[in-house]
């Protein structure tokens, strides 16, 4: 075990953690946002600049720090290593100049775009970004393509994360998406639009950080915060069944994997609970599921609006 | 004991004097009240034929405001009920179809948009959390109605009509918002 400083608050992690998944393990505010690394998906991480922390001690036997800020996502901690994310101005600086970056060719269309309320570029942006845009230059622009019938792609509010790759390269046998053409011009894309048709593709829109890739089922149908999110379980030959029903009323409006707090699905039975599309798309009613109580929601999240702040305990519970 | 307020006063029974029995004195100061308010101006009009003047920025009746080009604004983002602290907003989302430019300002738009007027406390909060400038409130009176339901407002009665625009200037340059 070696013994990492983060925020002033000292941790033992294993050798060869990450600072972003040693200071996951603190919790709390000491942990960097991550647009592009997703635990669950090896290979992600490392594009999208916004985890970048400053290193002021490198380890106890080097203590120099480091000279530039480093993505703590694909870093690993040293012995006697100090991180400062929250603490450092450097850091905060800079992570306003990638949400900037990020922002340049994202179109803003928040009130039109189904993934307000849980986007996380949304908080991002909200954290760091700027009241006002310095980009005059014409965005670029893609028409929306229908990847099979359920998946909607949005090419123009893409970041280009390639979380979306990585599960077609994990989950899937055969993929058949990718990125196109590079720089200015990279896009998410299948081959001469080809339908994605295979049992888990569907992942692709839960672990989508922004709203590129969206539920074709779900399009425009309501907003997120006018919705109840239920834990339910069905029996699933493919999958673990254990999924979130959105429900609005006795109506069951989506169906998405369950997700803990850095917005990635959530181990069920030691792996990670991706659903299958049959859950996803086509269990839309209640009497297919077993919901079995009201999913917690973050209190500063727009979904709490009107909901409950925690499971309400058994009024017995207490009492021995 | 201490009294809790300053206002406290000891009631005595004691018998009243002559010019107390004759009550001329009161009736007298009475009347100069009375004949004072008769000479002040009158506080009240003549409501149909004479109409007070609202303050500029008067919180009426709502307008879903369409653009230069007559499309309508709103996009159904829900923020206005959201923000709505009567729940009075309800909305239904749809898709703008090819060949519907002309009408709707954005891909998504409200195929039905309801408020209720009798929920409705006009605090105004629907319009500061409009990101797209579609509602905002008139120096319009919602009129009275018989039957309950017709004080569920749809786009019928919310959307201004092209011939006849509502002016929100006055309102819409508070300076609250910093568009993007």
């Amino acid at each position: 075990m070696i013994k990492v400083t983060i925020d002033n608050i000292e941790v033992e992690v294993e050798p060869g953690t990450t600072i972003l998944n040693a200071a996951r393990q603190i919790g709390g505010e000491v942990v960097p946002p991550a647009m592009c690394y997703y635990s669950k998906l090896p290979g992600t991480g490392g594009k999208c600049r916004t985890c970048l922390v400053e290193v002021a001690a490198g380890s106890t036997a080097d203590p120099r720090p480091m000279p530039k800020l480093v993505a703590s996502c694909s870093t690993n901690v040293m012995d006697g290593m100090i991180v400062k994310n929250k603490t450092s101005e450097k850091v905060h600086e800079n992570r306003g100049g990638v949400v900037e970056f990020l922002l340049a060719n994202h179109p803003l269309d928040c009130p039109v775009c189904d993934q307000a309320g849980e986007c996380h570029l949304q908080d991002l942006s909200y954290e760091h970004g700027a009241q006002k845009s310095r980009f005059e230059e014409e965005k670029r622009t893609f028409d929306p393509i229908d990847i099979g019938h359920t998946i909607k792609l949005h090419m123009n509010r893409c970041i280009l994360c390639y979380r979306c790759v990585h599960v077609a390269n994990n989950l899937t046998e055969n993929r058949v998406h990718g990125v196109l053409n590079r720089g200015e011009h990279a896009e998410i894309s299948t081959y001469i639009e080809n339908a994605i048709e295979n049992d888990f593709s569907g992942n692709m829109i839960d672990v989508c950080p922004v709203g590129a890739l969206t539920d074709k089922t779900f399009r425009f149908k309501s907003r997120v915060w006018f919705l109840k999110p239920m834990e339910a379980e069905c029996s699933c030959t493919k999958c673990s069944g254990k999924a979130v029903l959105w429900m609005f009323g006795n109506e069951v409006y989506r169906v998405t994997a369950r997700k803990d707090t850095y917005g990635e699905v959530e181990d069920i039975e030691g792996k990670p609970g991706w659903i299958c599309n049959e859950c996803r798309f086509e269990k839309k009613d209640t009497a297919k599921w077993n919901v079995t109580g009201p999913r917690v929601v973050d209190r500063h999240s727009v979904i709490s609006q009107g909901k409950y702040e925690t499971k309400i305990d058994s009024p017995t519970k207490n009492i021995e | 004991m201490e009294s809790f307020t300053n206002r406290k006063k000891v009631v005595s029974d004691k018998p009243m004097t002559f010019i107390e029995k004759l009550y001329l004195p009161s009736i007298f100061s009475g009347m100069m009240i009375t004949m004072k308010h008769i000479l002040t101006r009158k506080k009240t009009i003549k409501y149909p034929e004479e109409i007070r003047v609202f303050a500029p920025v008067y919180r009426g009746q709502h307008v879903l405001k369409r653009d230069e080009e007559g499309r309508e604004n709103c996009t159904a983002c829900g923020l206005c009920a959201v923000a709505c602290p009567a729940e009075a907003i309800t909305m239904v989302a749809d898709e703008r179809k090819r060949g519907e430019e002309n009408l709707y300002r954005e891909e998504k738009y409200a195929s039905t948009y309801e408020i209720n007027m009798l929920r409705c406390i006009f605090c105004g909060l629907c319009e500061e959390a409009c990101p797209k400038e579609a509602i905002f409130l008139t120096d319009r009176i919602v009129p009275t109605e018989f039957e309950r339901a017709n004080f569920i407002y749809g786009k019928d009665k919310l959307v201004e009509s092209m011939e006849d625009r509502i002016d929100i200037s006055l309102r819409q340059n508070t300076g609250k918002r910093g568009a993007i």
